[in-house]
């Protein structure tokens, strides 16, 4: 079975992100990259599956500018077999991804197709559903575990009261949660050898999927300052506080 | 010879995952290294797996063929976690790997090369109970006995003794001081070597988790192919080809380790109040960053530049140096004052900042104090400066004389 993994190039999480001063974006000028965490995830999950025996391949592909390489590179040093890089500079919004992970999807024909749910700079949540919906996949969302068993595969779900557990047919689109697993890191023989493995690129067009922005962001701000809160000793001293100086109760 | 290293792109990507490894990985792990007073197995065997001990080794003998340059910015990084993680790697990355690369035969390169990327732990025993600074006075002895050599002796202060499989034992195959200390010869000796003992870890200042100990030898026969190079008298010589590199390294823990050191200084000014205020308000606080911001850049400069010119090949032993007394004086310096930022609580060993204090302490003692550094600088300096002087007036005296030889010649 192969299984398809997407991959994007955000804002390192250990960055301070800053807003553009003309309120246009985040400034990503000069700016530590790195995989999106929950891809990472995604990429472990599939490269252990290989390790079982159960995946035979593992494709890794990533939309966005000539830099997102990197975490191709990445991925295939973290023992994913072939890169697809989806080249464009524009700021593809999550349906242009799905659309362009769809034309990916009939490509490559995978058996099991893995995402992170989310990724951390728009935090959208959406990539994974809407391409499941394109594809008329089943799909499980935010999977804390993973068991692939002949033509099905069941996964754990973090749901907001629990763990759900589904059982889908495959081909079928997972997202991971964070604590599917603990991704390894890349060895440096691993990213020596990883230059040697495919890596193909195709344009948005070759795909035949128009990503002009469908969305026009008005502003970005940084969020209200918050002053830092207090310790309270007591629940009395709480509720006092509560009513006569928030004077909320 | 000019030396490109590993693939530039290469070393980018590992860079950032050695980044990600200290944050996500040897920091949280600090607290058990020092409760331990070791790192932890499973550590060291991730730093193996990915591949932190054959980072200098060239690919045909297993490693990644890192420069010097490359390796050094390795070396920073990894040192913005405990010295302890740096200690466990550096003696087979520097050192060890440097040695048998410059001065082994073929034969010893491919034993013991491929063994060493793959995390066979090495140290290094050069300083004795008796010889520090004055390393070539040291006493133990070797003793051809047909095919085998017999060493006797002691070594003192050894890092990684206590956990290593290989030493490189320095010793002496003449009794008798030669020129260009070729009385001192070098051996690689297993150290499950019969007649080899490792004394108890020795309790340090700081560093906790780093282990260093006595190695006694007692009759250790090892055979002739364990003389490094095959011949005698070549040891002093490969213990110096090491040592830029080693310095290089110990100016880089003290630039990476004089990072994570004035980051926990600002962190803390900025929370701490005094007079009403967060004392990174106070422009006397504030001179405190900034002359350590200033110094720890100084430091990178250096060694942006010393590591450049080794990797095209030039001498590089006066700019190690420098670099090494440098960097390793302004850790302290940046120590100290980030023990000041703290006020009193800068004193208590519930902060970092006390043991930042007592961590880089021996950066100014081992692999050369600083008055060895100054010595060897000042006397680099002198005959660099003094030597044009003398060629020019040796030059004008050598015109003198065959001016006339050849009149001379011409009037015969
Ligand atoms: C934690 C730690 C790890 C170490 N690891 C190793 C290791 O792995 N392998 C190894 O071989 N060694 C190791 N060493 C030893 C280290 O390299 C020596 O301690 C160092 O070189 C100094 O030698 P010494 O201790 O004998 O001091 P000494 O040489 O006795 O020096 C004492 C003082 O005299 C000064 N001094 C000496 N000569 C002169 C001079 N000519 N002019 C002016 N001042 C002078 C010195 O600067 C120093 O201040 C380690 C030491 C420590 C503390």
């Amino acid at each position: 079975m192969k299984v398809l993994v997407a991959v994007k190039r955000v804002i390192d999480y250990n960055v301070k992100a800053r807003v553009k001063a003309d309120q246009t974006g985040v400034d990503l000028s000069n700016v530590k990259m790195a995989m999106n965490p929950f891809c990472e995830i995604a990429v472990e999950e599939a490269v252990r599956l290989k390790e079982r025996g159960v995946a035979t391949e593992v494709v890794v592909v990533s939309i966005g500018p000539k830099a997102a390489q990197e975490q191709i590179r990445t991925a295939l040093a973290l023992g994913a077999d072939k890169g697809v890089h989806v080249e464009t500079d524009v700021e593809v919004e999550a349906l242009a991804v799905a659309k362009l992970l769809k034309a990916v999807v009939e490509k490559e024909q995978p058996g099991l197709i893995i995402l992170g749910k989310q990724s951390i700079d728009t935090d959208n949540n959406q990539t994974g559903q809407m391409l499941a919906a394109l594809c008329g996949y089943g799909q499980a969302t935010f999977a804390s575990e993973v068991t692939v068993s002949g033509d099905k595969v069941e996964v754990t779900r973090e749901v907001d009261g629990g763990l759900r557990t589904v059982a889908l047919k495959l081909p079928a689109i997972v997202t991971t949660d964070l604590r599917l697993n603990e991704p390894r890191y890349a060895s440096l023989p691993n990213i020596m050898k990883a230059k040697k493995k495919p890596l193909e690129t195709v344009s948005p067009a070759d795909l035949g999927v128009d990503v002009t922005p469908r969305l026009k962001t008005l502003k970005v701000v940084e969020p209200a300052k918050r002053s830092a809160g207090i310790k309270v000793a007591s629940v009395e001293e709480l509720v006092s506080k509560l009513k006569n100086e928030a004077k909320v109760i | 010879m000019e030396s490109n290293g590993l693939h530039q792109a290469d070393f980018d990507l590992f860079i950032k995952q050695v980044q990600k490894y200290v944050l996500e990985q040897l920091v949280p792990c600090e607290k058990e290294v020092f409760e331990l007073n070791r790192v932890p197995e499973h550590i060291i065997i991730e730093m193996k797996e990915m591949g932190m001990f054959g980072v200098t080794t060239p690919e045909k003998y297993g490693g990644s063929g890192m420069n010097i340059s490359q390796y050094i910015q390795f070396i920073e990084e990894i040192s913005w976690a405990a010295p302890a993680f740096r200690a466990i790697l550096s003696i087979n990355t520097g050192m060890m790997t440097t040695a048998i690369l410059k001065c082994g035969t073929e034969e010893q390169r491919v034993e013991w090369l491929p063994r060493l990327a793959a995390g066979e732990i090495a140290c290094f025993g050069l300083t004795e109970p008796d010889s520090g600074s004055d390393a070539a006075a040291l006493a133990t002895r070797a003793v051809a006995d047909g095919d085998e050599y017999v060493i006797n002796g002691s070594k003192r202060y050894i890092t990684n003794a206590p956990l290593a499989d290989v030493a490189l034992i320095m010793a002496r195959t003449s009794s008798t001081n030669l020129a260009k200390h070729g009385h001192i010869s070098a051996f690689l000796v297993p150290m499950s070597t019969s007649g080899v003992t490792v004394g108890k870890p020795d309790r340090k200042m700081g560093q906790a988790g780093a282990q260093i100990a006595d190695i006694i030898l007692d009759d250790v026969r090892v055979p002739r192919s364990a003389l490094l190079g095959g011949v005698e008298g070549r040891g002093f010589m490969a213990a110096m080809q090491s040592i830029d590199s080693g310095r290089f390294s110990v100016a880089a823990i003290s630039t990476g380790y004089a990072k994570r050191i004035l980051a926990s200084g600002l962190r803390y000014s900025m929370e701490r109040k005094a007079f009403g205020e967060t004392i990174s308000n106070f422009q006397l606080i504030q001179a405190m960053l900034a002359d350590s911001n200033a110094e720890i850049y100084a430091a990178e400069c250096m060694l942006r530049d010393g590591t450049a010119k080794a990797d095209r090949g030039q001498r590089v032993t006066t700019e190690a140096a420098c670099a090494k007394m440098f960097a390793s004086e302004m850790c302290g310096r940046v120590a100290d004052r980030v023990v000041q930022i703290h006020g009193g609580a800068g004193y208590l060993a519930e902060y970092d900042a006390e043991r930042f204090y007592r961590d880089v302490r021996v950066f100014r003692i081992y692999e050369g104090t600083t008055q060895i550094m100054q010595l060897l600088i000042a006397k680099a300096y002198a005959s660099r400066v003094l030597r044009p002087v003398l060629t020019r007036d040796s030059y004008i005296q050598s015109r003198r004389i065959t001016k006339p030889d050849r009149k001379w010649q011409v009037f015969k």
